[in-house]
C-alpha cells in the first residue's frame, strides 16, 4: 500500500516540515493568495484566492476541499462493532451498514478524546475519520476483541465537495447515481470510489473517498465539470466559517482533546459540549459512562452554547458576563455570518449559565479600530438551532441548485 | 362596510420601502394590509422570467445600500435571502484595452500603475476620502432628518446629534463634507486622477440614476451615495441577492405574512380617503375600499399626491413643492438571455473581474456628451452602460451554461424627442428597438460577438419603469439626489418626518430621507415614526456600530 509520507526508495529518511498531499500540484497553481496551513503535517490552503469568495461558493455554488490530510483508521474484523461500540458513546448497532455517523469517545472520566465520523461499510467493516492521531488508543481499545485496526492515513485520500449545486457537479462527472444518498448515506459508486453525503459545512455536500495515488484522477474528474456550476477550490478558512454556522465544534478550539492538553482540568464531556443525545446509557458499557451516568444526574460544569451576539464586530475570544459584571466564560469560535447575518459565535459558558440561566448576559468584544481599542459590552442571546439551515440540506433527491 | 374591511394600517405599494415598513408595523401588532396594483409585489426590486429558463431582475439589479440593521431585525436570511458579494469590474475601451478594477488591492495598483503610475496612491487618497465621507453619513441612515427650522425637541436633538458628528470631522474634513455634497463627480475626480479611463470607470457612480452629467454640481454625493452601503460590512461593496433582487422583495413579504399581514395584488390604490384632514382608507382601482386610520404610500411623493390625493385636502403651497420636486427619468435598461458566455476578447480568458460591473465609456468628456443628448430628448448615442451577468455567480437565473446579463443604460429620456417635440408618447416599439440597437452596438466595443448570443432581450425604457413600476417619469430613486431635496428637505422642506399634510398619512418611499436604492431604510425610519406616534415603543432598526 503507497502511504504518502514516506520514500520508498530511502526507507531511512522521513521528510522534515510539511509535505504534500496527491493534489497539492493542482493547488499551487490555482493558488494566488499563497496561502498555506499545516493540516496534520500536510501542506494545506488555508486561503486559495479569497475567503469572502471561497466562503460564499460553499453557500451559494461548490466547493472542492482536499480532506487527505484527516487521521483515518480502518477497524475490521468479527468484533469491529462490539469494540467501536465500547469506545463511542453512541450506539452503533443502530448505524446500519451504508451509513455514517458521528461520533464522540471518551476517556474513563468521560473527558472527550476526539470526535471524528465513522463510516460503516459493512457488518464488520468500518472506517474512523477524525482530526487527532488516534492509532494508539484505537490499538488499546481493541485489546482482546477479535478486530483488526489498520492506519488508512496516508493510503486513502478524500475531497469534500460541498454547497448547493455540488450534486450537479456530481451527474456532470458521471457520479449522478450519487442522487439517491440521503444525508449520512455512503455507497460504493465505483471500484476504489466510495462516496457519502456528508461534510463539514451543514449545506448539501459530499465526501468521495479513494486511495492515495488515485486522487490527482478524481479532483480532474471534478474540476472539468467546474465551469456551469461556479465550482471553487477552497482553503480551510471558508471551512471554518461555515461550521460555525452549521453549529459544528472543532477540536483544539471549542475544547481540547483530552489527551493532547497538559494542564489538568482542561477536558470536556460530550454532554459539557452539548452533545448528550450521542450518549447512549442504554447500550451496555463503553468508556466514559460510569463518570457520564453520575453527570447526567449531578448536571455539567460547563456548557458550550450557540449564542447570537450584538452588533456586528465578531466577537472571537470575547468574555462573557452574567448582568455585565460576573465573568462566567468566553467565544470560543466567533464570527460575523454573511449568511446568517447574524454576528454568531460558540462559547464556554460555566454552569448553570448557557443552561438554566440565559438571560442578561453580555459579550465584552474588543474592536481594533486603526490603533485605538474600543471595548465593547453587548446582549448575547443563547440559541438552540444552528445558525445556518436550509432544506436543500437534506432534500433527496437533492437539488439542481 | 364590514369589519373584515377594517385594519390598523394600510400600505399603498408593495415595494421593498412599503414592505418594510408593513414588516415593522405588523410585528408590533398592528392588523395591516399591503395593497399593490400589479400581480406581483416588489416594486422595482423583482424577479420576473420572462423566457423560459432565465429569470431577470427586471428593474434594480444589485444590491448594497440595504441596511444591514433591517435585515437582522426582520431576519430575512430565515426568509430566503442571501446576498453574495461580486468581484471588481472593468471598464473597456474601443481600442482592444480595458481597466480593470480589481477586488485584489495589489493587482488593482498594478493595474492603475499599467495607465497611470501616479494615479496609483491617488486611488488609496480617493478611497480614503470616500470612505471618511461614508462613515459621516452612514450613521444618518436610519435616522430620521432633522429640521433646521423647527424647534421640537426630536428636531433639536437630532441636529445636535449631527453637529456632534460633524464636529468630530474637524475644520477641513467639514469643508471637505460640504464641497463633496455639493460638487460634481468630474471635479472631485479630476481633483485626484489623472488618467481619463481611470476617471471614467470611477464617474459611474456619480451619475447612475440621475439626470445629471459628470459635471453636474451635486454629483460628486451621488457617487457616495452608491458607495455608502455595504455587504458584511464591506463599505461599497455590492452584490447580487440570490435568485435576483425579487429576493429581497419576496422575504420581506413572507416575512411579513408570517407577521400576520396581509397582501392584495392586482389592484392598486385609486384614491387616498380623507375625511376631515385626516386619513381613513384607500379605494382601489377594483372599486374595493378598505378603511385604516394610518394610511402609507409607497409610491413616490409625486405620484401619491398629484395623482391619488385630492387637491383640496392639501395646503397649496406644499402641493407646489411636489409639483416642483425634481423627479427625471435618465436611465434605461435592457434584461438579456444568452445561449453562452460572450466572448470578452481584450480580457484574459476567465478573469475574475468578467464577474463584476463592466462598462465601455472612456472619458468624463465621453460621459459628459451622452448627457448632452439626453437633454435633448434622445438617448445617448454613445452611451454609458453598467453590465452585469449574475449568473456566472448565481446559479439560479440561468440553465447551465446559459447566461443572463443585465444592462442598465445611460441616458435615456422619460420624453423622447421626436420632430421637435418631446414626450413620453414617442416610446413607440419602433425606437424602444432603435434604442436597444445603439445599445447594442456599444455593447459590442466589449463583446463583438454578443448579438449571436441572444435567445431573448427585455427592453426597458423610463417610459416603461412609469408604467410597470409606476415610478414618475422611471426615475429610479423616487426623486433626484440633489442637495437641494436631500435630508430635511426631502421630500419637500417641512415633511421630513415622513408625515404630511393629510394627519395620518405616510409617505414610506423612496421619495423620502435618505432616498433611493434598495435600502429599506425609508420604509423602516417611517415605521418607527409610526410607531412612536402610537405610542408603541418597538424597536426599529438603529444603526448599530
Amino acid at each position: 500500500m503507497m502511504d504518502g509520507r514516506i520514500e520508498t526508495r530511502d526507507v531511512a529518511a522521513v521528510p522534515v516540515g510539511l509535505i504534500e498531499t496527491p493534489v497539492f500540484s493542482r493547488l499551487d497553481q490555482i493558488s494566488t493568495a499563497k496561502q498555506w496551513g499545516n493540516w496534520a503535517g500536510y501542506i494545506s490552503p488555508l486561503v486559495l484566492d479569497t475567503m469572502e469568495f471561497e466562503y460564499f461558493a460553499i453557500r451559494n455554488q461548490s466547493t472542492l476541499l482536499d480532506v487527505s490530510p484527516m487521521h483515518k483508521y480502518r477497524v475490521t474484523g468479527p468484533d469491529a462493532e462490539t469494540m467501536l461500540n465500547r469506545m463511542v458513546t453512541r450506539d452503533l448497532r443502530k448505524v446500519a451498514p451504508g451509513r455514517v455517523a458521528y461520533a464522540m469517545w471518551c476517556d474513563e472520566e468521560g473527558m472527550v478524546i476526539d470526535d471524528g465520523t465513522l463510516f460503516r461499510f459493512a457488518e464488520n467493516d468500518f472506517r474512523l475519520c477524525c482530526q487527532e492521531s488516534m492509532h494508539g488508543w484505537l490499538l488499546d481499545a481493541a485489546w482482546g476483541f477479535d478486530v483488526e485496526v489498520i492506519d488508512e492515513s496516508h493510503s486513502v485520500a478524500g475531497l469534500s465537495l460541498q454547497g448547493p449545486t455540488s450534486f450537479s457537479v456530481l451527474q456532470a462527472a458521471g457520479l449522478g447515481a450519487a442522487g439517491s444518498l440521503k444525508p449520512f448515506d455512503l455507497v460504493k459508486l465505483e471500484p476504489d470510489l466510495w462516496v457519502s453525503r456528508t461534510g463539514f459545512t451543514g449545506d448539501l455536500g459530499y465526501e468521495l473517498w479513494v486511495p492515495w495515488d488515485r486522487l490527482t484522477k478524481l479532483w480532474d474528474r471534478l474540476w472539468a465539470q467546474r465551469a456551469p456550476w461556479g465550482m471553487r477550490a477552497i482553503g480551510t478558512h471558508a471551512l471554518d466559517m461555515v461550521r460555525i454556522e452549521a453549529g459544528f465544534v472543532a477540536a483544539k478550539v471549542d475544547f481540547q482533546p483530552v489527551l493532547t492538553a497538559s494542564r489538568l482540568g482542561r477536558g470536556r464531556t460530550p454532554i459539557e459540549l452539548g452533545f448528550e443525545r450521542l450518549v447512549h446509557f442504554d447500550k451496555g458499557h463503553f468508556n466514559g459512562r460510569r463518570a457520564l451516568l453520575k453527570q447526567r444526574d449531578t448536571g455539567p460544569r460547563y456548557n458550550l452554547v450557540r449564542l447570537d451576539i450584538g452588533g456586528f464586530k465578531p466577537a472571537q475570544d470575547a468574555l462573557i458576563y452574567h448582568r455585565k459584571r460576573r465573568e462566567v466564560g468566553h467565544v470560543t469560535s466567533g464570527i460575523w455570518s454573511p449568511t446568517a447575518k447574524r454576528n454568531i459565535a460558540l462559547a464556554e459558558l460555566r454552569a448553570p449559565f448557557g443552561g438554566e440561566k440565559t438571560d442578561d448576559l453580555w459579550a465584552e468584544v474588543y474592536v481594533n479600530e486603526e490603533g485605538r481599542w474600543d471595548k465593547r459590552l453587548v446582549p448575547v442571546t443563547v440559541q438552540t438551532k444552528p445558525f445556518f439551515r436550509n432544506d436543500r440540506a437534506r432534500a433527496t433527491p437533492p437539488r439542481a441548485f | 362596510m364590514g369589519q373584515h374591511d377594517r385594519y390598523d394600517a394600510i400600505i399603498a405599494g408593495a415595494g421593498h420601502n412599503g414592505l418594510t415598513t408593513a414588516c415593522y408595523l405588523a410585528r408590533a401588532g398592528l392588523k395591516v394590509l399591503v395593497v399593490e396594483k400589479n400581480d406581483w409585489i416588489g416594486g422595482a426590486a423583482v424577479s420576473r422570467s420572462l423566457h423560459e429558463g432565465w429569470t431577470y431582475s427586471n428593474c434594480s439589479y444589485v444590491c448594497s445600500l440595504l441596511r444591514r440593521e433591517i435585515v437582522r431585525d426582520l431576519d430575512l436570511p430565515k426568509f430566503g435571502l442571501q446576498v453574495i458579494p461580486y468581484e471588481g469590474g472593468a471598464t473597456f475601451t474601443a481600442n482592444g484595452d480595458y481597466f480593470a478594477y480589481h477586488s485584489d488591492h495589489d493587482a488593482l495598483r498594478r493595474e492603475i500603475a499599467r495607465h497611470e503610475p501616479r494615479d496609483v496612491d491617488a486611488y488609496d487618497r480617493f478611497s480614503q476620502t470616500v470612505i471618511r465621507q461614508c462613515r459621516f453619513i452612514r450613521p444618518f441612515l436610519l435616522r430620521s432628518a432633522p429640521d433646521p427650522t423647527s424647534f421640537k425637541i426630536n428636531d433639536l436633538q437630532e441636529l445636535l446629534y449631527l453637529v456632534k458628528r460633524a464636529h468630530g470631522l474637524g475644520p477641513r474634513e467639514l469643508a471637505e463634507t460640504l464641497r463633496f455634497w455639493t460638487m460634481s463627480i468630474g471635479d472631485f475626480l479630476d481633483e485626484h486622477f489623472e488618467n481619463d479611463l481611470i476617471k471614467a470607470h470611477l464617474a459611474g457612480s456619480g451619475i447612475i440614476g440621475t439626470g445629471l452629467g459628470v459635471y453636474s454640481p451635486g454629483t460628486a454625493y451621488v457617487l457616495l451615495h452608491h458607495y455608502m452601503g455595504d455587504v458584511d460590512g464591506a463599505i461599497g461593496a455590492w452584490g447580487f441577492a440570490r435568485g435576483g433582487m425579487g429576493a429581497i422583495s419576496k422575504a420581506l413579504g413572507d416575512c411579513f405574512e408570517a407577521a400576520g399581514g396581509t397582501i392584495f395584488t392586482g389592484s392598486g390604490v385609486e384614491r387616498f380617503l380623507v375625511e376631515g384632514g385626516k386619513i381613513i382608507g384607500v379605494a382601489l382601482d377594483n372599486g374595493d375600499e378598505y378603511r385604516a386610520p394610518i394610511v402609507a404610500s409607497n409610491m413616490d411623493v409625486k405620484r401619491t399626491f398629484l395623482e391619488h390625493t385630492d387637491a383640496k385636502d392639501l395646503p397649496e403651497d406644499f402641493t407646489r413643492a411636489v409639483k416642483r420636486f425634481k423627479i427625471r427619468g435618465s436611465s434605461g435598461k435592457l434584461n438579456i438571455a444568452l445561449d453562452a458566455l460572450p466572448d470578452f476578447p481584450a480580457a484574459p480568458k476567465g478573469a475574475n473581474f468578467l464577474r463584476g460591473d463592466l462598462h465601455a465609456s472612456e472619458s468624463l468628456a465621453e460621459l459628459e456628451r451622452a448627457y448632452d443628448d439626453w437633454k435633448e430628448g434622445r438617448w445617448s448615442a454613445n452611451p454609458y452602460f453598467d453590465m452585469l451577468i449574475p449568473s456566472q455567480i448565481d446559479p439560479t437565473m440561468a440553465p447551465p451554461g446559459k447566461h443572463m446579463m443585465t444592462v442598465f443604460v445611460q441616458y435615456a429620456p422619460y420624453a423622447l424627442e421626436k420632430d421637435g417635440v418631446c414626450s413620453g408618447e414617442n416610446w413607440t416599439e419602433e425606437a424602444k428597438k432603435a434604442f436597444a440597437e445603439t445599445v447594442f452596438d456599444k455593447i459590442e466595443q466589449v463583446c463583438p460577438d454578443i448579438r449571436s448570443k441572444v435567445v431573448h432581450a427585455e427592453i426597458r425604457t423610463p417610459r416603461d419603469i412609469e408604467r410597470e413600476v409606476g415610478l414618475t417619469e422611471g426615475n429610479i430613486f423616487q426623486g433626484e439626489l440633489t442637495f437641494d431635496q436631500l435630508l430635511f428637505n426631502r421630500p419637500v422642506p417641512g415633511y421630513a418626518n415622513y408625515a404630511t399634510p393629510i394627519e395620518g398619512m405616510y409617505l414610506v418611499g423612496s421619495s423620502a430621507h435618505p432616498g433611493g436604492g434598495v435600502m429599506a431604510a425609508p420604509g423602516a425610519n417611517a415605521a418607527r415614526e409610526i410607531l412612536k406616534k402610537l405610542g408603541k415603543g418597538a424597536a426599529v432598526a438603529a444603526e448599530a456600530a
